[in-house]
C-alpha cells in the first residue's frame, strides 16, 4: 500500500511533466495538423538553457533560491519560446499547405539538427546538477520502514502544472487569442478572411507550446538532476503518446494523457520491469491508436466519402 | 484537345495545383520580411540582416557563448564570446547576402516554356544519370584499383555503405513512395534481417547464402504482423505507431540478453563465401583456389558485388512490380484509398503486400549488414537509422529510384567526404572532426532540401502503362499518400 | 413501357427495403424502400440534404446501414423467397445457377464491387490524379489482372498467361476510353483533364469493373450543356449496349428528365414520390418539396415547370446537340 502510494505520487509528478510537453504537441496538431517532431528537442533546449542560466547566475553571485528560480523561469521560457518561434519560421512556415509529409520530414530533420547542435555546442556527456530544492513531507510510514514521501520538488511540479493548466485553459477559452486559435483550427482560410492573422496565431501557438515545454524542461532538470542532449527524443515521443491518448487537439486530454502515461510508466517500472517501461508506453500508444483513434477526450473523425 | 488549360480551378485537382503554384511562388519569400516598403534594396537588406543577427544572437546565447563542462565538484562554466560573436557575424553577413542577391533581387520570372524545357531536360538527365551510375557501380573496384590504389579499401568500404543505404532506400520507397504509407520504423525490419541471420548462423551453423532468403522471409513476416494492426491508421498516426514498433523491437533486442546478447550484441557472424570458397589466407580459400596472392581487398570487392547485386535485384523487382497490378494498386492507394475500395480493391491486402515487400528488402539488407560487420548490436538499429533512410527516400523524391541513389550518394557519401577536406581542418583548427558534425549537417540538409524542394530532387513520375506516347507526370499532380 | 406494373417491381436488380441510417441522434434516412429495375436508368433526386448520397454510401458499402435490407439480384427471375432464404441463412450471397442474390448491407465496400458487381462514382470526383488516364482504367481491372498474374508471381516471371490478360485489359481500357471520348488523352495524367472529361473518365473507370449496377453520384454537376449532352449519350450507351442498370443522383433536371426511366424523390430521408418521369413531375409533393411552396401554389408552379423544364422527347433539354 505504501509502495503503491509512493508510486502514485511519482507517477503524477512524471505525468505532469509529460502533460506540459504534450500540450505543445496537441496545440500544434490542432492548429496545423502536423506532428511537431522537434517539440521534444524544444523541451531539451529549455532544460539546457535553464542549466546554463543557473550557472551564469551562480557565477554572478546570485544565490537566493526563489530569485534564482524566478529568473531561470523567465529566461528559459523566453529564450525557448524564441527557439520555437524561429523553428516554425524557418522550417515549417515555408511548407505550410504543402503535402502532408513535408513538414513532418522537416520536423524530423529539425529534431536531428537540434540534438546534434546541443551535442556539439555543449558536449555529449550528461550534465549533473546537484539537488537545489530539498525536503518534503512524510505522508505515511509503515512498520517495516517503507515511507511515503511527497518531496517539495514534487509539490512544486504538481502545483505549477495545475496553475499553468488553469491559466492556459483560460487563455484558450476566454481571450481573443484563444478564439483566433480555435478559429484557425476550424478553417484557416475562413479565419484569414475574417481578419485573423493566421501566421501570427500559428507563431504564437508555437511560442506558447515552447514556453510550456521550457517549464517542463526546468522541472525535469530540477527533479532528476541530470540532463543530456538526448532526453528530448524519448520525452517527446512519450508526450506525443500522451497527447494522442488524451485525444489530440484537446488540452485537458493532453494533461489527462500525460498523467496516464506517467502513471503507467511508473507502475510498470515499480511492479514489473524497469527495462521494459518504454515498451509499455509505446504499446499503449499503439493500442490506443488502433482501437481508439480519437483518444479519451478527442472528437471522433467520420470518414467522408 | 491537348492544348486546353488544365489548371481550371473548377476541378479539385486543378485547384490544388493552383494552390501549389502559389506556394511555389511564395517560396522565394524570405523569412522575416515585411510587406513591401519603399526602402532601398541595400537598406532593406541591412535591416533584415540585423534582425536575423539579433535573433541568432538571442537563440544561440546559451549555446555558443556559454558552455558547461563537467569538472571536479560539479559543473564549470566556460565563456566563449568570440564563438558567439563570430556566429552572429556569420548570420548577419549570410542573411545580408541572401537578402541582397536573392530575396530582393529583381527577379524575372522564368516563363512556363522555359520551365517545361527544364523539366524535360531533367527527365533525360535522370535516364543518363541512371546509366552512368550503373556503369560506375559495375566497374568501381577496377576504377579504384587503377585510379586511387592507396585509398582503394576506404572508398570501397564507403561504396558498400552507400549501396546498403540505396538498397534500404529502395525497399522503403515501396512503402512510402509507391504505397504512400509513412513508415518511421523501417529499421525494425533491417534489425530483424540482421538478427535472423546472426542467430541462425550461431544456433544452426548456417551460412550467409542459406540465411539470406530466410532473413528476407522473416522480415516480411514481421512486416505482415506489424502491418496488420496499424493499417487502419491515417498518415501521421501510422508514422508514429511504426516508430513505436521500431523502438519496441530495439528495446526488446537490448533487454532479451539470453537470446540476442543484449547490449553486447552478437559476435562472430560468418563471412559470405563464394560457392564455399572463403576469403581468407590459406588452404581452400578464394585466393588459393584461383592461384592468386591473398589480399584483404578481395573480400571487400566480393562484398561490394554482393550488395550491388542485391540492390540491383531490389531495383529490378520494384520496377517490375510497378507494371504489375499489385504495383499499380500501390500507387492507386497512394492517390486515393476510397476510390480504390470503390473499384473492388481490397486495400488491406494491398497495404500488407507493400509492407511485406518493403520489409523483405530491409531484411535482405539487414543480413548483408550483419555479414559485413561480423558483429551486430541494438545500437545499429536506432530511430536515427530509420530517419536517415526516410530522409534519403524523401529527399531523392518519393517514388523515384534514381532519386534514392542521388540522395544516398549525397547524404552518406558527401558527408563522409567532409572528413577528407583539409580546408575544414585549416579553418576550424586541427581538432576539428567532421564526423562529429555528420548528423548536424544531416539534419540541416533535411530541412533545407525540404524547404527548397518539398517534392524531392527527382519528382516526376513515369507512367506504368502507355497507350501511344510516354509522358512524364509532374510532381504537382502526384499525391503523396494519406493526404485525405 | 407497358401499361402493366412497371419493370422495377417486376424485375428489380436492386431492392432496398426499410433502409434506415442514423448518425448519432440524426436520422439521415428513415425506413426507405425502393426498387431499381433491371436495365432501367433510375434517378434519385431530392433537395440538398435529403439523404441521397447517404443512400448511395449504404448501397455501395461505404456506410453500414443502421437497419434495412439491400438485395442485389443478378439473373432474371430471382424470387423474394430466395432473398428471404438468404437473409435467414446469415450468408452474404447465394447462387442458384444463373441467378444469384447479394445482401449488400452485409458486405464490405470493396466486396460489393468485386463480388456483387456494383460500381460507383463520387460527387467530388475521385480519380488517381497522378496516374495516367489509361492507368486509371487498368487499376479498375485489378482483381482480374491480379488473378491472371498469379498473385504477382507469374507476372514477375513474365509468363504468357499474364501478358495475354494484360493485353486484354488494355484493350478493354481503350474500348472504354474511345466511348468516353478520351482516347487522345490516354497518356495524360488524370488530374490534367477538364472537369467534364474527369467525370467521363470516372464513369469509364467504374465500367471497367464489369458492374451490373452503376451508381453515379451527381454525374452532371459542374458540366456545361455540351458536356452534359456527352454524358447523357455515354450513360444511355452503357445501359443500351451493355445492359447495365444505372442508379444516379442528379440535380440537373434536364438530365434527369431526359434519360431516366424511373425517378425516386427523397426529402428529409423519406421517399415522397416514386414513378415515371411524368408521374413524378406532376406530383404536387415533389414540387412543394423542391420549391418550398404551399400546396395552393402548386398548380401555378406546375404550369411554369411544364413550360421551362419539361423537355419533349424530340427536343432534349440541352439543345446544343447530342453526339451521334
Amino acid at each position: 500500500m505504501e509502495y503503491f502510494l509512493q508510486q502514485l505520487i511519482n507517477g503524477i509528478t512524471l505525468g505532469s511533466i509529460y502533460g506540459l510537453i504534450a500540450i505543445g504537441y496537441t496545440m500544434v496538431y490542432g492548429i496545423i495538423g502536423m506532428i511537431n517532431f522537434a517539440h521534444g528537442e524544444i523541451f531539451m533546449i529549455g532544460s539546457f538553457i535553464a542549466l546554463t542560466a543557473f550557472l551564469v547566475l551562480a557565477s554572478l553571485g546570485i544565490t537566493f533560491l526563489p530569485l534564482v528560480l524566478l529568473i531561470i523561469l523567465i529566461v528559459a521560457m523566453g529564450f525557448t519560446a524564441l527557439w520555437g518561434w524561429s523553428i516554425e519560421r524557418v522550417a515549417y512556415r515555408p511548407l505550410r499547405g504543402s503535402f502532408r509529409l513535408a513538414p513532418l520530414i522537416t520536423a524530423i530533420g529539425m529534431s536531428i539538427f537540434l540534438q546534434n547542435f546541443v551535442q556539439v555546442t555543449q558536449g555529449a556527456r550528461i550534465k549533473p546538477l546537484p539537488p537545489q530544492i530539498t525536503g518534503g513531507v512524510t505522508l505515511l510510514s509503515s512498520s517495516d520502514g517503507i515511507v511515503v514521501q511527497l518531496s517539495t520538488m514534487q509539490m512544486i511540479i504538481i502545483v505549477t502544472t495545475v496553475v499553468l493548466m488553469a491559466g492556459f485553459t483560460t487563455v484558450i477559452n476566454r481571450t481573443s487569442l484563444g478564439r483566433q486559435q480555435r478559429a484557425c483550427e476550424q478553417d484557416q482560410k475562413m479565419a484569414a478572411l475574417l481578419g485573423v492573422n493566421v501566421d501570427r496565431t500559428i507563431s504564437l501557438t508555437f511560442v506558447m507550446g515552447a514556453g510550456l515545454a521550457a517549464v517542463a524542461g526546468i522541472m525535469y532538470l530540477l527533479y532528476y538532476g541530470v540532463i543530456d542532449f538526448y532526453i528530448g527524443f524519448l520525452a517527446g515521443v512519450k508526450a506525443f503518446t500522451a497527447a494522442v491518448l488524451g485525444g489530440i487537439g484537446s488540452l485537458p486530454g493532453a494533461m489527462l494523457g500525460g498523467l496516464a502515461i506517467g502513471l503507467i510508466e511508473t507502475f510498470w517500472s515499480g511492479y514489473f520491469s524497469v527495462e521494459y517501461k518504454d515498451v509499455a508506453a509505446f504499446s499503449i500508444l499503439a493500442i490506443v491508436l488502433i482501437f481508439m483513434p480519437s483518444g479519451l477526450l478527442g472528437r471522433p473523425e467520420v470518414e467522408k466519402v | 484537345m491537348s492544348s486546353f488549360d488544365p489548371t481550371a480551378d473548377t476541378t479539385p485537382e486543378g485547384a490544388e495545383r493552383q494552390d501549389e503554384e502559389r506556394r511555389r511562388a511564395a517560396q522565394g519569400e524570405p523569412p522575416f520580411v515585411e510587406a513591401a516598403t519603399p526602402e532601398s534594396r541595400l537598406a532593406g537588406s541591412l535591416r533584415e540582416a540585423a534582425i536575423t543577427a539579433g535573433i541568432v544572437a538571442a537563440i544561440t546565447l546559451f549555446f555558443f557563448a556559454f558552455r558547461t563542462e563537467i569538472a571536479i565538484g560539479g559543473l564549470e562554466l566556460t565563456v566563449r564570446w568570440p564563438v558567439w560573436l563570430s556566429w552572429i557575424a556569420i548570420a548577419f553577413v549570410g542573411r545580408f547576402l541572401l537578402s541582397f542577391f536573392l530575396y530582393r533581387a529583381d527577379r524575372t520570372k522564368a516563363s512556363g516554356a522555359a520551365k517545361g524545357a527544364r523539366g524535360a531536360a531533367a527527365v533525360g538527365l535522370g535516364k543518363v544519370l541512371a546509366v552512368v551510375f550503373l556503369l560506375i557501380a559495375l566497374t568501381l573496384p577496377i576504377l579504384l584499383d587503377t585510379l586511387f590504389p592507396s585509398q582503394n579499401r576506404y572508398i570501397l568500404d564507403l561504396a558498400i555503405l552507400i549501396l546498403t543505404y540505396v538498397m534500404l532506400g529502395w525497399g522503403l520507397n515501396i512503402v512510402v513512395g509507391l504505397a504512400g504509407l509513412l513508415d518511421l520504423g523501417y529499421v525494425a525490419f533491417y534489425a530483424v534481417g540482421a538478427y535472423s541471420f546472426a542467430l541462425l548462423s550461431q544456433n544452426f551453423g548456417l551460412g550467409f547464402w542459406v540465411c539470406l532468403p530466410m532473413a528476407g522471409l522473416f522480415a516480411a513476416l514481421w512486416g505482415l504482423m506489424l502491418g496488420f494492426p496499424v493499417l487502419r491508421l491515417r498518415g501521421d498516426y501510422l508514422a508514429i505507431v511504426t516508430l513505436a514498433f521500431g523502438e519496441i523491437i530495439r528495446v526488446v533486442l537490448l533487454n532479451w540478453a539470453d537470446f540476442t546478447g543484449g547490449p553486447n550484441g552478437l559476435l562472430g557472424i560468418p563471412k559470405p563465401t563464394l560457392f564455399g570458397l572463403e576469403f581468407s589466407r590459406g588452404e581452400g580459400s578464394f585466393s588459393d583456389y584461383f592461384g592468386l596472392d591473398y589480399s584483404p581487398i578481395q573480400r571487400f570487392v566480393f562484398l561490394y558485388y554482393i550488395i550491388l547485386a542485391l540492390a540491383l535485384l531490389t531495383n529490378f523487382i520494384t520496377l517490375r512490380l510497378r507494371k504489375l497490378p499489385v504495383g499499380r494498386a500501390w500507387e492507386a492507394l497512394r492517390e486515393d484509398e476510397i476510390a480504390c475500395r470503390s473499384l473492388g480493391i481490397n486495400t488491406t491486402n494491398v497495404k500488407l503486400t507493400a509492407f511485406a515487400t518493403g520489409a523483405m528488402f530491409g531484411g535482405f539488407a539487414g543480413s548483408f549488414f550483419a555479414t559485413r560487420q561480423g558483429f551486430i548490436s541494438p545500437e545499429s538499429f536506432t530511430f536515427m537509422e530509420s530517419a536517415i533512410i526516410l530522409a534519403i527516400v524523401v529527399l531523392g523524391g518519393l517514388g523515384s529510384q534514381v532519386g534514392v541513389v542521388i540522395a544516398s550518394v549525397v547524404m552518406i557519401g558527401g558527408i563522409e567526404m567532409l572528413r577528407n577536406l583539409g580546408v575544414l581542418t585549416d579553418f576550424f583548427g586541427p581538432s576539428f572532426d567532421p564526423t562529429q558534425y555528420r548528423m548536424l549537417f544531416f539534419g540541416l540538409a533535411m530541412v533545407l532540401i525540404m524547404v527548397w524542394k518539398p517534392r524531392g530532387l527527382v519528382s516526376s513520375r513515369s507512367p506504368s502503362a502507355i497507350y501511344k506516347e510516354k509522358k512524364k507526370i509532374g510532381a504537382d499532380m502526384v499525391a503523396q499518400g494519406e493526404g485525405h | 413501357m407497358s401499361e402493366m406494373s412497371p419493370r422495377w417491381t417486376q424485375d428489380p436488380v436492386l431492392k432496398v427495403e426499410n433502409l434506415t441510417m442514423r448518425f448519432g441522434g440524426l436520422t439521415a434516412i428513415d425506413s426507405l424502400s425502393f426498387n431499381v429495375g433491371r436495365g432501367d436508368i433510375t434517378a434519385l433526386i431530392g433537395p440538398n440534404g435529403a439523404g441521397k448520397t447517404t443512400v448511395f454510401n449504404c448501397v455501395t458499402g461505404f456506410y453500414k446501414p443502421t437497419e434495412g435490407r439491400i438485395s442485389l439480384r443478378r439473373g432474371r427471375g430471382v424470387s423474394d423467397a430466395m432473398v428471404d432464404e438468404l437473409t435467414t441463412s446469415g450468408n452474404q450471397f447465394s447462387r442458384d445457377g444463373e441467378r444469384s442474390v447479394f445482401l449488400l448491407e452485409r458486405m464490405s465496400d470493396f466486396k460489393i464491387t468485386e463480388v456483387a458487381g456494383v460500381a460507383r462514382t463520387f460527387q467530388n470526383i475521385r480519380l488517381f490524379g497522378g496516374m495516367t488516364v489509361l492507368e486509371n482504367l487498368l487499376v479498375a481491372q485489378h482483381n482480374r489482372l491480379m488473378a491472371a498474374s498469379g498473385y504477382t508471381i507469374f507476372g514477375l516471371l513474365g509468363l504468357p498467361g499474364y501478358r495475354r490478360a494484360a493485353e486484354a485489359a488494355k484493350e478493354k481500357a481503350i474500348f472504354w476510353l474511345s466511348h468516353a471520348n478520351l482516347l487522345d488523352r490516354a497518356d495524360d495524367p488524370a488530374a490534367d483533364l477538364s472537369y467534364g472529361a474527369q467525370r467521363r473518365l470516372e464513369i469509364a473507370r467504374a465500367m471497367c469493373t464489369d458492374p451490373v449496377l452503376l451508381c453515379l453520384d451527381e454525374p452532371a454537376a459542374g458540366l456545361n450543356p455540351r458536356e452534359s449532352a456527352d454524358l447523357n449519350t455515354l450513360i444511355k450507351y452503357i445501359r443500351d449496349e451493355h445492359g447495365v442498370s444505372v442508379l444516379l443522383i442528379e440535380h440537373d433536371m434536364g438530365v434527369v428528365m431526359e434519360i431516366s426511366d424511373h425517378v425516386i424523390v427523397l426529402d428529409y430521408g423519406r421517399k415522397i414520390s416514386d414513378g415515371t418521369t411524368d408521374a413524378v413531375r406532376s406530383d404536387p409533393k415533389v414540387i412543394a418539396a423542391y420549391l418550398g411552396v404551399d400546396d395552393t401554389e402548386v398548380d401555378e408552379v406546375e404550369n411554369d415547370l411544364d413550360h421551362d423544364v419539361a423537355p419533349t422527347p424530340a427536343a432534349p433539354a440541352n439543345a446544343e446537340g447530342v453526339r451521334p
